[in-house]
C-alpha cells in the first residue's frame, strides 16, 4: 500500500483487533433543519406560512444540550435511564446538562459554521461580512470567504445555497461547484459539507481523548474507513467518490490513508467489520471508521412533530468516529470471528434478518442468545418516530430476538417482554440513520465491557437497500463485543 | 377477514415490519393481484 513512508505495517503477529472508544461529533443545527429533504419539500408546496411554522418548531442549544436522548448519546447518562423519565422526553430537560461527555461533544450552530469554514477548501462557502466578524474568535488562522449583503442575495439568485442561524438571519451561502453539474449543485455540496465536517469533528474528538497507551505512544492511524451516506463526486461518478481522506485532513491527521464503504444505515458495521479484519491481519495498527452527519434528514418527520406540539427533534447532525487496534488487553475484543452478513439468498422478513444475524453467529460461537448482556440495534429515538407513525423500533427489533429465545426453548413464552427489557434498552439515537444503526450505543458498549459488568454486547444493523431502487434486498451486518481475556481476573478480584 | 380473491391490491411493506415481498406471497396465495409492490425505510 504505497512506498516509504509507510502508513501501514506488514507483521508476522495475528492480533486480535479491540474497539478501544467511540466517540461522536453532534452539530446542533437549526438554522439547516428547513434545508433538509423533507422540509425542503414542505416549504415549497406550502411557502411562507410553512416555513414560520417550521421556524417556530425550533430548538434552543440548551434545550438540545438538555434533551435527554442526547445526553444518552453523549454517554453521560445510561440509555437504560430513559426508562425513568417519562416521555415525551423533550418535556424533561436535564438540569445542569453539559454539552459533552465520555461519548462525545455538541456544538452550536456557531461552532459548525466556523467548522464548516475550515472544511470549505474550495472556497464554496461565503459567509455574510458580519457574521464572519463574530466567526473570527472561533476561526484561528483559518482563511474565510466573505460577502456582502447584495452579493450574497444575487448568488442565491443564480443557485447558491443559503446558510441561516435558528433565528432566520442569512448569514452566508454555498456556491455550486459547477453551473451545469447536478452532482455539484449547491444543496448537494452542502450537504457533504456537513458530512466532512461532522465527521471531521467526532475524529478530532476521539483523537483528542484517546490516551496514550501504558507502554508508550499511541500508534498513528494507518487507514480511515468512511461510512456516511452522502454521495460525493461529479457528474461522472456521482457518489462513486470518497469522503473520509477529507475527514482525516480537517481532522489533522497525516499518517492515514482512506476509502469509503457504502451500505445505507448499515455502513458503520461494514465499515466496523472491516476495520477489524485489517488490524487482525496485521496490515494496520489502528484504524478509524468514520462517519459525517446526514443533513438530507434533518426534519424529516417534521409534519409528525408538528402535529403532536413537539418542537422538530431532528435538528442534530452527527458524526462518529471509532478506533479499532490491536489488542491492548483492555479493550472489548472485536470478535470478527462472529461477523455475519445477510447474504443474497437470505429472507428478508424480520425474523429472518434476526436468525441470520443474531441467532446464527451466536450458535456457532456455541452461545445461547440469553449470553449476550445487551444487543445494539436500530436504535431511533421513539419521540421522535411515532409522531410520525414509524412506532418504536428497537421495541419492535427487541420482541423479535426474544420471540427467537422464546422458540429456541432459551426462554418460556411468558419471559419474552422480561428478556426483551433486560437485554435490550430504549432508543435513544436522532435519526441519522447510519448512527442509529447499533453504533449509538458504542461508548456504553466499551464502558459495560471495561469497567462495568458486561461480558458481551451484540452490535446489529439493517441497510435499506431497496430505496436505492436497484434491487428489493434489505442488507445486514453484526459482530460481537467481548470482554477483553486479560480483564477477566481483575474482574474475578474486583 | 378480508376476501382478496380477483382483488387488485397496493402492498406497501416496512423494513423493520412486513416488506413487501412477503406482503406480495400472502395476497397472491389467496387470489388477489399485486399491482404495485413497494418496500420504504420509514425511520
Amino acid at each position: 500500500m504505497g512506498s516509504a513512508p509507510k502508513a501501514t505495517l506488514t507483521t508476522d503477529r495475528r492480533p486480535r483487533p479491540v474497539v478501544r472508544a467511540a466517540r461522536f461529533a453532534v452539530a446542533h443545527v437549526p438554522g439547516l433543519v428547513l434545508a433538509g429533504s423533507k422540509p425542503r419539500r414542505d416549504i415549497a408546496a406550502g411557502g411562507a406560512e410553512t416555513r414560520a411554522a417550521l421556524r417556530r418548531a425550533l430548538r434552543s442549544f440548551q434545550d438540545a444540550v438538555g434533551y435527554p436522548p442526547h445526553q444518552v448519546l453523549l454517554g453521560t447518562l445510561a440509555p437504560e435511564a430513559l426508562r425513568e423519565i417519562p416521555r415525551p422526553w423533550h418535556l424533561r430537560p436535564l438540569l445542569g446538562a453539559r454539552p459533552a461527555g465520555p461519548g462525545g461533544a455538541m456544538i452550536d450552530e456557531f461552532g459548525f459554521y466556523a467548522w464548516l469554514a475550515r472544511a470549505d477548501t474550495a472556497r464554496l462557502v461565503h459567509f455574510a461580512e458580519d457574521f464572519a466578524e463574530e466567526l473570527r474568535p472561533r476561526l484561528g488562522d483559518a482563511a474565510i470567504s466573505t460577502k456582502g449583503s447584495a452579493g450574497l442575495r444575487g448568488a442565491i439568485e443564480r443557485h447558491a445555497e443559503p446558510l441561516h442561524l435558528g433565528d432566520g438571519r442569512l448569514i452566508g451561502a454555498v456556491m455550486p461547484g459547477h453551473d451545469q453539474d447536478e452532482s455539484l449543485a449547491a444543496p448537494v455540496l452542502l450537504e457533504n459539507f456537513a458530512a466532512k465536517t461532522t465527521g471531521a469533528l467526532a475524529l478530532r474528538c476521539l483523537l483528542d481523548a484517546a490516551g496514550d497507551p501504558p507502554d508508550g505512544e499511541d500508534d498513528p492511524v494507518d487507514y480511515l474507513i468512511g461510512c456516511g451516506e452522502e454521495a460525493v463526486g461529479d457528474r461522472y461518478q456521482r457518489g462513486g467518490g470518497s469522503l473520509a481522506k477529507a475527514i482525516g485532513e480537517l481532522a489533522g491527521v497525516r499518517t492515514a490513508g482512506a476509502c469509503d464503504v457504502k451500505a445505507f444505515c448499515a455502513g458503520p458495521l461494514h465499515g466496523l467489520l472491516m476495520a477489524g479484519a485489517l488490524v487482525a491481519s496485521g496490515m494496520c495498527r489502528r484504524v478509524v471508521v468514520v462517519a459525517g452527519g446526514s443533513l438530507a434528514k434533518l426534519g424529516m418527520k417534521c409534519r409528525g412533530h408538528l402535529a403532536a406540539g413537539y418542537p422538530l427533534l431532528e435538528d442534530v447532525l452527527v458524526g462518529a468516529a471509532i478506533d479499532v487496534a490491536a489488542d491492548d488487553g483492555r479493550s472489548p475484543f472485536l470478535r470478527v470471528d462472529t461477523a455475519a452478513v445477510h447474504r443474497i439468498a437470505d429472507g428478508t422478513a424480520p425474523h429472518q434478518m434476526a436468525q441470520v444475524l443474531t441467532v446464527a453467529p451466536l450458535r456457532a460461537a456455541g452461545l445461547a442468545l440469553g449470553d449476550v448482556d445487551r444487543y445494539a440495534v436500530e436504535l431511533h429515538n421513539p419521540d421522535i418516530t411515532e409522531p410520525a407513525g414509524s412506532g418504536d423500533v428497537p421495541a419492535r427489533n427487541y420482541q423479535i430476538i426474544a420471540a427467537l429465545a422464546a422458540q429456541a426453548g432459551e426462554i418460556a413464552r411468558s419471559e419474552i417482554p422480561a428478556f426483551a427489557e433486560a437485554h435490550g434498552m430504549p432508543g435513544f439515537s436522532p435519526t441519522q440513520g447510519h448512527i442509529a444503526s447499533a453504533i449509538a450505543y458504542l461508548p456504553h458498549a466499551v464502558a459495560g465491557l471495561t469497567r462495568g459488568p458486561f461480558t458481551r454486547v451484540q452490535l446489529v444493523a439493517k441497510g435499506s437497500l431497496f430505496l436505492g431502487r436497484m434491487t428489493e434486498l434489505t442488507d445486514g451486518v453484526s459482530i460481537l463485543l467481548e470482554r477483553n481475556a486479560a480483564q477477566e481476573p481483575e474482574r474475578r478480584t474486583a | 377477514m378480508i376476501d382478496f380473491k380477483d382483488k387488485l391490491v397496493l402492498a406497501l411493506g416496512e423494513r423493520d415490519g412486513i416488506p413487501a415481498p412477503a406482503l406480495s406471497t400472502c395476497v397472491e396465495s389467496v387470489g388477489g393481484r399485486v399491482v404495485y409492490a413497494a418496500t420504504e425505510c420509514f425511520v
